[in-house]
Protein backbone atom coordinates (compact mmCIF):
# COMPACT_ATOMS: atom_id res chain seq x y z
CA UNK A 1 0.00 0.00 0.00
CA UNK A 2 2.76 2.24 0.81
CA UNK A 3 4.79 1.67 -2.15
CA UNK A 4 1.71 2.10 -4.39
CA UNK A 5 1.19 5.86 -2.80
CA UNK A 6 4.47 6.75 -3.04
CA UNK A 7 4.23 5.94 -7.06
CA UNK A 8 1.43 7.82 -7.25
CA UNK A 9 2.18 10.45 -5.83
CA UNK A 10 5.85 10.40 -7.31
CA UNK A 11 3.88 9.95 -10.63
CA UNK A 12 1.76 13.26 -9.78
CA UNK A 13 4.42 15.61 -8.60
CA UNK A 14 7.89 14.15 -9.63
CA UNK A 15 7.59 12.34 -12.48
CA UNK A 16 5.04 14.68 -13.98
CA UNK A 17 4.54 14.12 -17.78
CA UNK A 18 4.93 17.49 -18.32
CA UNK A 19 7.31 19.05 -16.47
CA UNK A 20 10.11 16.17 -16.39
CA UNK A 21 9.12 14.22 -19.55
CA UNK A 22 7.78 16.74 -22.15
CA UNK A 23 4.74 14.30 -23.09
CA UNK A 24 2.10 15.66 -24.21
CA UNK A 25 3.29 19.30 -25.25
CA UNK A 26 1.39 19.46 -28.35
CA UNK A 27 -2.06 19.72 -26.74
CA UNK A 28 -0.92 21.18 -23.80
CA UNK A 29 0.40 24.17 -25.58
CA UNK A 30 -2.33 24.23 -28.17
CA UNK A 31 -5.36 23.74 -25.75
CA UNK A 32 -4.66 26.05 -22.59
CA UNK A 33 -5.89 29.15 -23.67
CA UNK A 34 -9.00 28.69 -21.77
CA UNK A 35 -9.28 26.92 -17.82
CA UNK A 36 -12.87 25.49 -19.20
CA UNK A 37 -11.73 23.29 -22.30
CA UNK A 38 -8.20 22.88 -20.92
CA UNK A 39 -10.27 21.64 -17.43
CA UNK A 40 -11.89 18.83 -20.49
CA UNK A 41 -9.21 17.81 -22.24
CA UNK A 42 -7.47 16.96 -18.57
CA UNK A 43 -9.86 14.84 -17.79
CA UNK A 44 -10.49 13.49 -20.92
CA UNK A 45 -6.67 12.62 -20.72
CA UNK A 46 -7.03 10.98 -17.44
CA UNK A 47 -10.20 8.93 -18.35
CA UNK A 48 -7.87 7.19 -21.45
CA UNK A 49 -4.75 7.24 -19.55
CA UNK A 50 -6.56 4.80 -16.89
CA UNK A 51 -8.37 2.54 -19.55
CA UNK A 52 -5.17 2.14 -21.99
CA UNK A 53 -2.60 1.50 -19.89
CA UNK A 54 -3.53 -1.29 -17.74
CA UNK A 55 -5.07 -2.79 -21.58
CA UNK A 56 -1.90 -2.71 -22.64
CA UNK A 57 -0.21 -3.86 -20.02
CA UNK A 58 -2.41 -7.26 -20.64
CA UNK A 59 -1.78 -7.14 -24.50
CA UNK A 60 2.22 -7.28 -23.23
CA UNK A 61 1.70 -9.70 -20.75
CA UNK A 62 -0.30 -11.89 -22.43
CA UNK A 63 0.72 -11.35 -26.22
CA UNK A 64 3.60 -9.77 -27.37
CA UNK A 65 6.35 -10.59 -24.19
CA UNK A 66 8.78 -13.34 -25.40
CA UNK A 67 7.31 -16.70 -24.30
CA UNK A 68 3.49 -14.85 -23.73
CA UNK A 69 1.55 -16.87 -25.79
CA UNK A 70 2.27 -20.09 -23.48
CA UNK A 71 -1.34 -19.89 -23.42
CA UNK A 72 -1.98 -21.19 -26.72
CA UNK A 73 0.82 -24.40 -26.08
CA UNK A 74 3.53 -25.18 -25.82
CA UNK A 75 5.14 -24.39 -29.59
CA UNK A 76 3.87 -21.04 -28.82
CA UNK A 77 6.48 -20.86 -26.03
CA UNK A 78 9.88 -19.43 -27.98
CA UNK A 79 7.74 -16.78 -29.76
CA UNK A 80 8.93 -13.33 -29.06
CA UNK A 81 6.39 -10.67 -30.99
CA UNK A 82 8.01 -7.70 -28.75
CA UNK A 83 8.51 -5.54 -32.22
CA UNK A 84 5.45 -5.86 -33.16
CA UNK A 85 5.08 -3.28 -29.66
CA UNK A 86 4.81 0.06 -31.14
CA UNK A 87 1.90 -0.90 -33.67
CA UNK A 88 -0.47 -2.98 -31.07
CA UNK A 89 -0.43 -0.37 -28.53
CA UNK A 90 -1.36 2.77 -31.15
CA UNK A 91 -3.58 0.32 -32.51
CA UNK A 92 -5.19 -0.07 -29.18
CA UNK A 93 -5.20 3.77 -28.20
CA UNK A 94 -7.02 4.52 -31.29
CA UNK A 95 -9.70 1.71 -31.08
CA UNK A 96 -9.91 2.79 -27.31
CA UNK A 97 -10.40 6.63 -28.12
CA UNK A 98 -12.68 5.64 -30.62
CA UNK A 99 -15.12 2.98 -28.31
CA UNK A 100 -14.60 5.46 -25.48
CA UNK A 101 -16.22 8.06 -27.48
CA UNK A 102 -19.15 5.90 -28.89
CA UNK A 103 -20.12 4.63 -25.44
CA UNK A 104 -19.92 8.22 -24.44
CA UNK A 105 -22.03 9.62 -26.66
CA UNK A 106 -24.80 6.96 -26.46
CA UNK A 107 -24.76 6.54 -22.63
CA UNK A 108 -23.98 9.96 -21.13
CA UNK A 109 -24.92 13.11 -23.81
CA UNK A 110 -24.02 15.67 -21.46
CA UNK A 111 -20.67 14.55 -20.66
CA UNK A 112 -20.58 14.06 -24.22
CA UNK A 113 -20.99 17.55 -24.71
CA UNK A 114 -17.86 18.84 -22.59
CA UNK A 115 -15.42 16.14 -23.85
CA UNK A 116 -16.36 14.85 -27.26
CA UNK A 117 -14.41 17.14 -29.30
CA UNK A 118 -11.11 16.06 -27.43
CA UNK A 119 -11.52 12.50 -27.31
CA UNK A 120 -10.09 12.00 -30.74
CA UNK A 121 -7.12 14.79 -30.31
CA UNK A 122 -6.23 12.58 -27.58
CA UNK A 123 -5.25 9.52 -29.70
CA UNK A 124 -2.22 10.97 -30.84
CA UNK A 125 -1.62 12.54 -26.82
CA UNK A 126 2.14 11.40 -26.22
CA UNK A 127 1.74 10.87 -23.15
CA UNK A 128 -0.93 8.08 -23.69
CA UNK A 129 1.37 6.04 -26.15
CA UNK A 130 4.35 7.30 -23.32
CA UNK A 131 2.67 6.19 -20.43
CA UNK A 132 2.20 2.15 -22.04
CA UNK A 133 5.75 3.01 -23.18
CA UNK A 134 7.14 4.07 -19.32
CA UNK A 135 5.45 1.11 -17.86
CA UNK A 136 6.69 -1.44 -19.71
CA UNK A 137 10.43 -0.13 -19.32
CA UNK A 138 9.80 0.26 -15.41
CA UNK A 139 8.01 -3.73 -15.60
CA UNK A 140 5.30 -2.45 -13.50
CA UNK A 141 2.51 -5.33 -12.28
CA UNK A 142 -0.89 -4.90 -12.69
CA UNK A 143 -2.37 -2.59 -9.91
CA UNK A 144 1.25 -0.34 -10.03
CA UNK A 145 0.57 0.28 -14.00
CA UNK A 146 -3.10 1.23 -13.02
CA UNK A 147 -1.84 3.64 -10.02
CA UNK A 148 0.84 4.85 -12.30
CA UNK A 149 -1.94 5.66 -14.86
CA UNK A 150 -3.88 7.70 -12.53
CA UNK A 151 -0.99 9.77 -11.36
CA UNK A 152 0.65 10.36 -14.58
CA UNK A 153 -3.32 11.48 -15.68
CA UNK A 154 -3.45 13.93 -12.29
CA UNK A 155 -0.22 15.70 -12.85
CA UNK A 156 -0.74 16.26 -16.67
CA UNK A 157 -4.36 17.37 -15.81
CA UNK A 158 -2.93 19.86 -12.64
CA UNK A 159 -0.09 20.98 -15.23
CA UNK A 160 -2.95 21.96 -18.15
CA UNK A 161 -4.96 23.71 -15.60
CA UNK A 162 -2.62 25.49 -14.32
CA UNK A 163 -0.84 27.07 -17.41
CA UNK A 164 -4.47 27.51 -18.65
CA UNK A 165 -5.62 29.87 -15.87
CA UNK A 166 -1.82 31.49 -16.21
CA UNK A 167 -2.83 32.25 -19.94
CA UNK A 168 -5.80 33.35 -19.19
CA UNK A 169 -4.42 36.71 -17.09
CA UNK A 170 -1.51 36.85 -19.17
CA UNK A 171 -4.14 38.83 -21.98
CA UNK A 172 -3.57 41.48 -20.67
CA UNK A 173 0.25 41.78 -19.39
CA UNK A 174 2.18 43.62 -21.95
CA UNK A 175 4.64 40.58 -23.43
CA UNK A 176 7.44 41.70 -25.87
CA UNK A 177 5.67 41.46 -29.16
CA UNK A 178 8.32 38.30 -30.60
CA UNK A 179 7.81 36.62 -27.54
CA UNK A 180 4.03 36.31 -27.14
CA UNK A 181 1.94 33.10 -27.49
CA UNK A 182 4.29 30.29 -27.57
CA UNK A 183 7.20 32.07 -26.36
CA UNK A 184 5.88 33.26 -22.71
CA UNK A 185 4.50 30.06 -22.19
CA UNK A 186 7.64 28.14 -22.97
CA UNK A 187 9.32 30.17 -20.81
CA UNK A 188 6.39 29.68 -17.45
CA UNK A 189 5.85 26.19 -18.34
CA UNK A 190 10.07 26.45 -17.18
CA UNK A 191 9.20 28.39 -14.01
CA UNK A 192 6.73 26.06 -13.43
CA UNK A 193 8.95 23.13 -14.29
CA UNK A 194 10.94 24.61 -11.50
CA UNK A 195 8.59 24.90 -8.86
CA UNK A 196 7.22 21.14 -9.44
CA UNK A 197 11.03 20.36 -8.45
CA UNK A 198 10.73 21.03 -5.16
CA UNK A 199 8.61 18.01 -4.74
CA UNK A 200 11.62 15.83 -5.69
CA UNK A 201 12.21 12.88 -3.07
CA UNK A 202 9.18 13.49 -1.56
CA UNK A 203 8.40 9.92 0.12
CA UNK A 204 5.56 8.51 3.04
CA UNK A 205 7.26 6.04 5.38
CA UNK B 1 0.29 26.40 -45.60
CA UNK B 2 -2.71 27.51 -47.18
CA UNK B 3 -0.50 29.31 -50.41
CA UNK B 4 1.59 26.02 -50.94
CA UNK B 5 -1.32 24.12 -51.15
CA UNK B 6 -2.67 26.18 -53.83
CA UNK B 7 0.20 26.76 -56.01
CA UNK B 8 0.47 23.19 -56.88
CA UNK B 9 -1.56 23.21 -59.41
CA UNK B 10 1.16 24.32 -62.00
CA UNK B 11 1.97 23.63 -65.72
CA UNK B 12 3.30 20.27 -66.65
CA UNK B 13 7.03 18.93 -66.63
CA UNK B 14 8.95 21.53 -64.48
CA UNK B 15 12.70 20.51 -63.60
CA UNK B 16 13.15 18.09 -60.20
CA UNK B 17 14.22 21.32 -58.39
CA UNK B 18 12.49 24.03 -59.91
CA UNK B 19 12.01 27.15 -57.78
CA UNK B 20 8.42 25.77 -55.92
CA UNK B 21 9.94 22.81 -55.46
CA UNK B 22 13.01 24.40 -53.97
CA UNK B 23 10.35 26.65 -51.93
CA UNK B 24 8.95 23.37 -49.71
CA UNK B 25 12.59 22.65 -48.52
CA UNK B 26 13.36 26.34 -47.63
CA UNK B 27 10.28 27.22 -46.11
CA UNK B 28 9.94 25.34 -43.56
CA UNK B 29 13.43 26.11 -41.98
CA UNK B 30 12.82 29.71 -40.69
CA UNK B 31 9.44 31.35 -41.83
CA UNK B 32 6.81 28.20 -41.27
CA UNK B 33 9.36 26.54 -39.07
CA UNK B 34 7.33 23.63 -37.63
CA UNK B 35 8.11 23.70 -34.03
CA UNK B 36 8.65 27.61 -33.69
CA UNK B 37 5.39 29.05 -36.08
CA UNK B 38 3.43 26.00 -36.60
CA UNK B 39 4.11 24.74 -32.59
CA UNK B 40 4.03 20.96 -33.79
CA UNK B 41 6.21 17.98 -32.18
CA UNK B 42 7.59 19.94 -29.06
CA UNK B 43 7.35 17.03 -27.31
CA UNK B 44 10.79 15.65 -28.28
CA UNK B 45 12.14 18.31 -29.88
CA UNK B 46 12.80 18.79 -25.62
CA UNK B 47 13.16 14.90 -24.13
CA UNK B 48 16.41 13.87 -25.79
CA UNK B 49 18.14 17.30 -25.97
CA UNK B 50 20.28 17.00 -23.28
CA UNK B 51 23.35 16.13 -25.71
CA UNK B 52 24.51 16.77 -28.86
CA UNK B 53 24.36 12.81 -29.73
CA UNK B 54 21.52 11.35 -29.49
CA UNK B 55 19.72 14.66 -30.31
CA UNK B 56 21.65 14.12 -33.96
CA UNK B 57 20.51 10.38 -33.65
CA UNK B 58 17.17 11.04 -33.07
CA UNK B 59 17.02 14.04 -35.86
CA UNK B 60 17.86 11.91 -38.54
CA UNK B 61 15.41 9.19 -37.65
CA UNK B 62 12.73 11.77 -37.28
CA UNK B 63 14.14 13.08 -41.03
CA UNK B 64 13.69 9.85 -42.80
CA UNK B 65 10.43 8.55 -41.06
CA UNK B 66 9.11 12.36 -41.96
CA UNK B 67 10.20 11.33 -45.65
CA UNK B 68 9.52 8.04 -45.92
CA UNK B 69 5.75 8.30 -44.57
CA UNK B 70 5.27 11.44 -46.62
CA UNK B 71 6.49 9.19 -49.71
CA UNK B 72 4.24 6.57 -49.13
CA UNK B 73 1.27 8.16 -48.20
CA UNK B 74 1.24 10.76 -51.30
CA UNK B 75 2.00 7.25 -53.33
CA UNK B 76 -1.63 5.33 -52.12
CA UNK B 77 -3.44 8.84 -51.52
CA UNK B 78 -6.29 7.69 -54.23
CA UNK B 79 -6.36 5.02 -52.74
CA UNK B 80 -7.17 5.64 -48.94
CA UNK B 81 -11.08 6.17 -48.00
CA UNK B 82 -10.84 9.44 -46.67
CA UNK B 83 -13.21 8.24 -43.26
CA UNK B 84 -10.27 5.46 -42.10
CA UNK B 85 -7.36 7.79 -43.25
CA UNK B 86 -6.20 8.79 -40.00
CA UNK B 87 -5.65 5.31 -39.09
CA UNK B 88 -4.29 4.53 -42.29
CA UNK B 89 -1.47 7.26 -41.74
CA UNK B 90 -1.15 5.96 -37.87
CA UNK B 91 -0.32 2.39 -39.48
CA UNK B 92 2.31 3.61 -42.15
CA UNK B 93 3.80 5.58 -39.74
CA UNK B 94 4.28 3.44 -36.93
CA UNK B 95 5.54 0.54 -39.05
CA UNK B 96 8.27 2.82 -40.17
CA UNK B 97 8.88 3.78 -36.23
CA UNK B 98 9.17 0.32 -36.14
CA UNK B 99 11.54 -0.01 -38.68
CA UNK B 100 13.58 3.03 -37.31
CA UNK B 101 13.67 1.72 -33.82
CA UNK B 102 14.78 -2.59 -34.59
CA UNK B 103 17.92 -0.19 -36.46
CA UNK B 104 18.95 1.39 -33.75
CA UNK B 105 18.71 -1.34 -31.39
CA UNK B 106 20.53 -3.56 -33.98
CA UNK B 107 23.71 -0.46 -34.50
CA UNK B 108 23.50 2.06 -32.27
CA UNK B 109 22.38 0.09 -29.09
CA UNK B 110 23.96 2.93 -26.57
CA UNK B 111 22.08 5.94 -28.31
CA UNK B 112 18.96 3.92 -28.56
CA UNK B 113 19.28 3.24 -24.55
CA UNK B 114 19.61 7.11 -24.01
CA UNK B 115 16.62 7.69 -26.23
CA UNK B 116 14.77 5.05 -24.89
CA UNK B 117 10.62 5.74 -25.48
CA UNK B 118 11.41 8.80 -26.88
CA UNK B 119 12.06 6.61 -30.29
CA UNK B 120 8.34 5.44 -30.23
CA UNK B 121 7.01 8.18 -29.37
CA UNK B 122 7.77 9.72 -32.85
CA UNK B 123 4.33 8.32 -33.81
CA UNK B 124 2.80 10.39 -32.24
CA UNK B 125 4.92 13.08 -33.10
CA UNK B 126 2.62 15.75 -34.71
CA UNK B 127 4.79 16.98 -37.26
CA UNK B 128 4.89 13.72 -39.02
CA UNK B 129 1.17 13.66 -39.09
CA UNK B 130 0.54 17.35 -39.90
CA UNK B 131 2.80 16.53 -42.59
CA UNK B 132 0.75 13.46 -43.97
CA UNK B 133 -2.73 15.09 -43.48
CA UNK B 134 -1.84 18.71 -44.63
CA UNK B 135 0.66 17.80 -47.82
CA UNK B 136 1.18 14.08 -48.97
CA UNK B 137 -2.65 13.48 -48.98
CA UNK B 138 -2.87 15.93 -51.71
CA UNK B 139 0.23 15.82 -53.46
CA UNK B 140 2.41 14.36 -55.62
CA UNK B 141 5.20 12.25 -54.79
CA UNK B 142 8.32 13.77 -55.65
CA UNK B 143 6.64 17.35 -54.08
CA UNK B 144 5.88 15.82 -50.74
CA UNK B 145 9.36 14.11 -50.91
CA UNK B 146 10.74 17.59 -50.44
CA UNK B 147 8.25 18.78 -48.41
CA UNK B 148 8.95 16.31 -45.69
CA UNK B 149 12.43 16.81 -46.13
CA UNK B 150 11.82 20.39 -45.46
CA UNK B 151 10.03 20.27 -42.19
CA UNK B 152 12.48 17.19 -41.36
CA UNK B 153 15.42 19.57 -41.41
CA UNK B 154 13.20 23.04 -40.09
CA UNK B 155 12.66 20.42 -36.67
CA UNK B 156 16.20 18.70 -36.52
CA UNK B 157 18.26 22.36 -36.83
CA UNK B 158 15.51 23.57 -33.45
CA UNK B 159 16.90 20.65 -31.60
CA UNK B 160 20.22 20.62 -32.65
CA UNK B 161 20.36 24.41 -31.37
CA UNK B 162 18.28 23.67 -28.36
CA UNK B 163 21.09 20.70 -27.52
CA UNK B 164 23.92 22.89 -28.42
CA UNK B 165 23.42 25.27 -25.84
CA UNK B 166 22.24 22.66 -23.19
CA UNK B 167 25.00 20.43 -23.59
CA UNK B 168 27.79 23.40 -23.99
CA UNK B 169 26.28 25.10 -20.90
CA UNK B 170 25.50 22.03 -18.99
CA UNK B 171 28.13 19.60 -19.29
CA UNK B 172 31.15 21.91 -20.76
CA UNK B 173 30.85 19.72 -24.00
CA UNK B 174 30.40 19.49 -27.88
CA UNK B 175 29.71 15.74 -28.73
CA UNK B 176 30.89 14.63 -25.13
CA UNK B 177 33.95 16.62 -26.34
CA UNK B 178 35.32 18.69 -23.31
CA UNK B 179 35.66 22.13 -25.20
CA UNK B 180 36.31 24.21 -21.94
CA UNK B 181 39.21 21.75 -20.87
CA UNK B 182 40.37 21.83 -24.45
CA UNK B 183 41.24 25.69 -24.40
CA UNK B 184 42.51 25.62 -21.45
CA UNK B 185 39.33 27.10 -19.19
CA UNK B 186 39.59 24.17 -16.66
CA UNK B 187 37.17 24.92 -13.92
CA UNK B 188 33.66 26.42 -16.29
CA UNK B 189 31.37 26.53 -14.22
CA UNK B 190 28.48 24.32 -15.89
CA UNK B 191 24.97 25.48 -15.16
CA UNK B 192 22.68 22.00 -13.52
CA UNK B 193 19.78 24.12 -14.62
CA UNK B 194 20.52 23.27 -18.24
CA UNK B 195 20.96 19.39 -17.91
CA UNK B 196 17.32 19.21 -16.17
CA UNK B 197 14.28 19.60 -18.18
CA UNK B 198 13.86 23.14 -16.94
CA UNK B 199 16.49 24.21 -19.25
CA UNK B 200 14.87 22.99 -21.83
CA UNK B 201 11.98 25.02 -21.74
CA UNK B 202 14.16 28.08 -21.13
CA UNK B 203 15.89 27.66 -23.96
CA UNK B 204 13.25 26.91 -26.37
CA UNK B 205 11.30 29.85 -25.36
CA UNK B 206 14.58 32.00 -25.76
CA UNK B 207 15.33 30.35 -29.52
CA UNK B 208 11.40 31.49 -30.39
CA UNK B 209 12.01 34.61 -29.09
CA UNK B 210 14.80 35.33 -30.80
CA UNK B 211 13.97 33.94 -34.27
CA UNK B 212 10.63 35.59 -34.48
CA UNK B 213 12.04 38.49 -33.50
CA UNK B 214 14.19 38.00 -37.15
CA UNK B 215 11.12 37.14 -38.87
CA UNK B 216 8.95 39.74 -37.62
CA UNK B 217 6.03 36.97 -36.50
CA UNK B 218 3.36 38.23 -34.36
CA UNK B 219 1.12 36.07 -32.27
CA UNK B 220 -1.99 37.21 -31.27
CA UNK B 221 -4.32 35.65 -28.68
Amino acid sequence: MQELINLFVKSIFVENMIFAYFLGMCSYLAVSKKVSTATGLGAAVIFVLVITVPLNWFIQEFILKEGALMWLGDDFATIDLEFLQLIMFIAVIASTVQLVEMLVEKFSPALYGSLGIFLPLIAVNCAILGSSLFMIQKEYDLVESLVFALGSGVGWFLAIVAIAAIRERLKYSNVPAPLRGLGITMIITGLMGIAFMSFMGIKFS
Amino acid sequence: MAEAVEEVKKAPAESLFSKRRRKFVTDPLNDDNPVTIQVLGICSALAVTTKLEPTFVMSIAVISVIVCSNLIVSLIRNLIPSRIRIIVQLAVIASLVILVDQILKAYLYDVSKLLSVFVGLIITNCIVMGRLEAFAMGNKPWDSVLDGLGSGIGYAWIILAVAFCRELFGFGSLFDFKIFHAIGWENFPTNGLMTSPVGAFFILGIIIWIQRYKTGYVEHN
